[in-house]
C-alpha cells in the first residue's frame, strides 16, 4: 500500500486488478463491510455450488462410481446416452410430456381461477386459502393421498367422473394412463400459480377497465385487449418457472409408479437418481452426464422463452 | 361505483334486464367458485375422514363419506408401525436448525447486497441469481460424494450445514425488502457510534420483521417437507425425518394398502404445516406472490 515511492514494483502492479487502489478511505472501509456481510454466501457458492459443479462436468467423463475410482473415459458416457441408451430417450420423452402438460396446466387453470376471485366477490381471502392449502401439503403425504384419490377400483377420482358417466379408468396401474394420473394430480398444486396471478391482476388499474366499458368494450374485448397483454409478464414469469420445475419432476414418480408401469412414467430425474443411487454398482459418472445434459436444456429452454418473450410480452407502453 | 355519482354510459342498473342478467353471472361466478373449491379441499378432508374409518368402509365404491363406527386406534397403530416421535423430532430439529441458518446467513448477505457499495458487486448479485436456475441435479452426485468423504452420509449435518451458507433466493426476496428501508435510520444510528453488525442486528432485523417472517414461512415449510434430502442422506431408521419416516411406511409390506393407517399418519404430518399455515396465512401468500417458486 505504501509502495508508491518504490516506482518499478508500482508500475508493474498496475497491471493486476485492484480497483480497492481507487477508493477514498471511506468507500474503502465500506467496501471492506461489503464482503465481509456477503461472505457466508461467497463461502457457500464456492463450496456447495461452484466446486460441485465443475465436479460434476469432470465427472461426467468418467466411469466414477463410489465403490471404486474412476477412469477417464472421454466422451463415452455422452456417446452412450444419445446412441445407446432407449431408456434416456424415454425418459427424456416422458418429461417432455409432462413438462408441455403440467405447464399447460398450471397457465390455463391458475388463469382460470385467478379471473373468477377477481371478479369482486365476497370472502376473497377464505377461496384463496382453499385453491392454495393442497400446495401447502408435504409432497410426500400428498403422493400417498393421491395413491387413494387415482385408485382404480374405489378411487375418488374416479367417483366424480363416474358421475359425468366417464367409465372408470385405471390410473397408475395402466401404461395408457399412468401420465394423465400425474397430471391430473399436477393441477391440484395449481393454487401457487393462482395466486401469483391474481396479485397480478389486481395490479392492473381500474380505469383502463371503464375506459373501456364507456367505448363498449364487452367482458371478452376487455379480456383480449387489456387483461391478457398487461399480463404477459407474469404468464412470461409462471411458464418459466413451471419449465424449470416440472423438468426435475422426481417424488411422485418414484413413490407412486416407481417409473412404472412399462416406463411409460420413467421420469429424466428418476433415471439419473436410480443410476446415481439405485443401481448396483451407482454409475456417478453417467450420472453426472446425464445431469449435465438436463441442466444445458433447462438453459436452452430458458434462454428460448426469454429470446422469444419479446414478440409476445408486454412491458407498459 | 356508488350510487351517489351515477356514471351514465356505465352499467345501467335501472334496467331490469341487465341487472338480471348482472346478478345471473354473479351466481354463475359463486357457483363455480364453490364446485372447483370443493374439488380443491375435498381429496383433504376426506383423507382426515378416511384416518378414522375401519378398514373395509374404504374399498367402499361411492365412497363413504364419514367414519362409522370412528377408529381413534388408527392412529396408535400407525404410530405403533412407525416410531413417530422420533421422526417428529428428528424433523423438528433439521427444520428448525436449517431455519436458524437460512435467517442468520440470508439476512447477512442481504444486508451486505442491499446497503454497501463494493467492486463487483452487481456481477455477484448476477451470479447469484444465475443460480437459481441450476437444477439440484447437477450438483447433487459431486456433494453427495464429498460428504461421503468426509463422513456426513447417515448424519443431519448435509441437511444442515449448507444453510448456514446462504440461499439465493432468500437472499434476492431480503434484499429487494432492504432496499426499500429509508437510509435515514440507519444513518442515525452510524452517527451514535454503532458498527455495522450493531445496526444489521439492532435496527435492520427489526424494521424487516416482515419480509423475514415470509422467509422463515418458507423455509420452514421447504425443509419440513424436504424428501429427496434425507433419501439422499438419512439411511438409519433412527434419523429419518417424518417425509422419509411415511415414505418408508407407506412401503412396508402389507402396509401399503392398510390405506387408514397410512392415512392416520399422513395426517400427523400434515397437521403441524397446517396450524403454521393457519396462523400465518397472510405471510403464505405474500411469499407465494413474491416468488411463485415454490410447488
Amino acid at each position: 500500500m505504501s509502495s508508491a515511492t518504490v516506482q518499478p514494483l508500482a508500475s508493474s502492479r498496475r497491471w493486476i486488478f485492484n480497483p480497492f487502489k481507487e477508493l477514498s478511505p471511506g468507500r474503502r472501509r465500506e467496501a471492506i463491510y461489503g464482503y465481509l456481510f456477503i461472505l457466508p454466501w461467497l463461502i457457500g457458492l464456492v463450496i456447495f455450488t461452484a466446486g460441485p459443479f465443475v465436479a460434476s462436468f469432470i465427472l461426467s467423463f468418467t466411469n466414477y462410481s463410489i465403490l471404486q475410482p474412476g477412469r477417464w473415459v472421454g466422451l463415452e458416457n455422452y456417446v452412450r446416452a444419445f446412441t445407446n441408451d432407449d431408456l434416456f430417450w424415454l425418459s427424456l420423452k416422458n418429461t417432455g410430456v409432462y413438462v408441455v402438460g403440467s405447464v399447460a396446466i398450471r397457465i390455463v387453470l391458475g388463469f382460470g381461477l385467478a379471473l373468477l376471485l377477481n371478479a369482486k366477490i365476497r370472502f376473497l381471502a377464505l377461496w384463496r386459502t382453499l385453491f392454495y392449502l393442497p400446495s401447502i401439503v408435504p409432497i410426500v403425504a400428498t403422493t400417498i393421498l393421491w395413491m387413494y384419490v387415482l385408485n382404480p377400483r374405489f378411487g375418488l377420482l374416479n367417483w366424480f367422473l363416474g358421475l359425468f358417466g366417464v367409465p372408470r379408468l385405471r390410473w397408475l396401474t395402466s401404461p395408457d394412463t399412468a401420465m394423465l394420473g400425474l397430471l391430473v394430480m399436477s393441477s391440484w398444486w395449481v393454487g401457487t400459480t393462482m395466486i401469483i396471478f391474481l396479485a397480478g391482476l389486481q395490479g392492473i388499474p381500474e380505469d383502463y377497465y371503464d375506459a373501456a366499458k364507456i367505448d363498449g368494450a364487452n367482458g371478452w374485448q376487455r379480456l383480449r385487449g387489456i387483461t391478457l397483454p398487461l399480463m404477459t409478464p407474469t404468464i412470461f414469469f409462471n411458464v418459466i418457472i413451471g419449465i424449470i420445475n416440472a423438468f426435475q419432476v422426481f417424488t411422485q414418480a418414484l413413490i407412486m409408479t416407481g417409473g412404472g408401469p412399462l416406463n411409460s412414467t420413467r421420469f429424466y430425474m428418476l433415471y439419473l437418481y436410480d443410476n446415481a443411487f439405485g443401481y448396483l454398482p451407482p454409475q456417478m459418472g453417467y450420472a453426472s452426464a446425464l445431469a449435465w445434459i438436463l441442466f444445458v436444456i433447462i438453459f436452452a429452454m430458458s434462454m428460448i422463452t426469454v429470446r422469444t418473450s419479446n414478440r409476445w410480452v408486454f412491458y407498459g407502453n | 361505483m356508488s350510487a351517489a355519482a351515477p356514471k351514465p354510459y356505465a352499467f345501467r342498473y335501472d334496467d331490469r334486464w341487465l341487472r338480471l342478467r348482472f346478478y345471473f353471472g354473479k351466481a354463475l361466478i359463486y357457483l363455480a367458485i364453490i364446485g372447483l373449491s370443493l374439488i380443491f379441499v375435498v381429496p383433504l378432508l376426506f383423507m382426515f375422514s378416511m384416518s378414522l374409518m375401519p378398514l373395509e368402509q374404504i374399498g367402499k365404491y361411492p365412497p363413504d363419506w364419514f367414519p362409522n363406527p370412528i377408529l381413534i386406534e388408527n392412529y396408535t397403530k400407525a404410530l405403533y408401525f412407525w416410531n413417530f416421535a422420533q421422526s417428529f423430532r428428528n424433523t423438528a430439529v433439521v427444520t428448525g436448525l436449517s431455519m436458524v441458518g437460512d435467517l442468520l446467513s440470508c439476512t447477512l448477505v442481504a444486508y451486505g447486497f442491499a446497503r454497501f457499495r463494493f467492486p463487483g458487486r452487481d456481477l455477484l448479485f448476477m451470479v447469484l441469481l444465475g443460480t437459481l436456475m441450476l437444477p439440484f441435479a447437477v450438483t447433487m452426485v459431486p456433494l453427495y460424494i464429498g460428504y461421503n468423504m468426509i463422513g456426513w452420509v447417515n448424519t443431519f449435518n448435509p441437511l444442515i450445514v449448507p444453510h448456514f451458507f446462504g440461499n439465493a433466493f432468500y437472499i434476492f426476496l431480503l434484499r429487494q425488502f432492504f432496499m426499500t428501508i429509508p437510509e435515514e435510520l440507519l444513518d442515525a444510528a452510524k452517527i451514535d457510534g454503532a458498527g455495522e453488525f450493531m445496526i444489521w442486528w439492532r435496527i435492520m432485523l427489526p424494521l424487516a420483521k416482515p419480509a423475514i417472517i415470509v422467509v422463515a414461512i418458507l423455509s420452514f415449510q421447504s425443509h419440513w417437507n424436504d424428501f429427496l434430502g434425507p433419501l439422499l442422506y438419512l439411511k438409519d431408521e433412527r434419523l429419518h425425518t417424518l417425509a422419509i419416516g411415511l415414505y418408508k411406511f407407506q412401503g412396508l409390506p402389507g402396509q401399503g394398502s392398510l390405506y387408514n393407517e397410512l392415512m392416520a399418519a399422513t395426517v400427523l404430518m400434515v397437521l403441524p404445516v397446517l396450524v403454521v399455515f393457519a396462523v400465518f396465512q397472510r405471510q403464505f401468500v405474500q411469499g407465494v406472490t413474491l416468488s411463485g417458486l415454490k410447488g
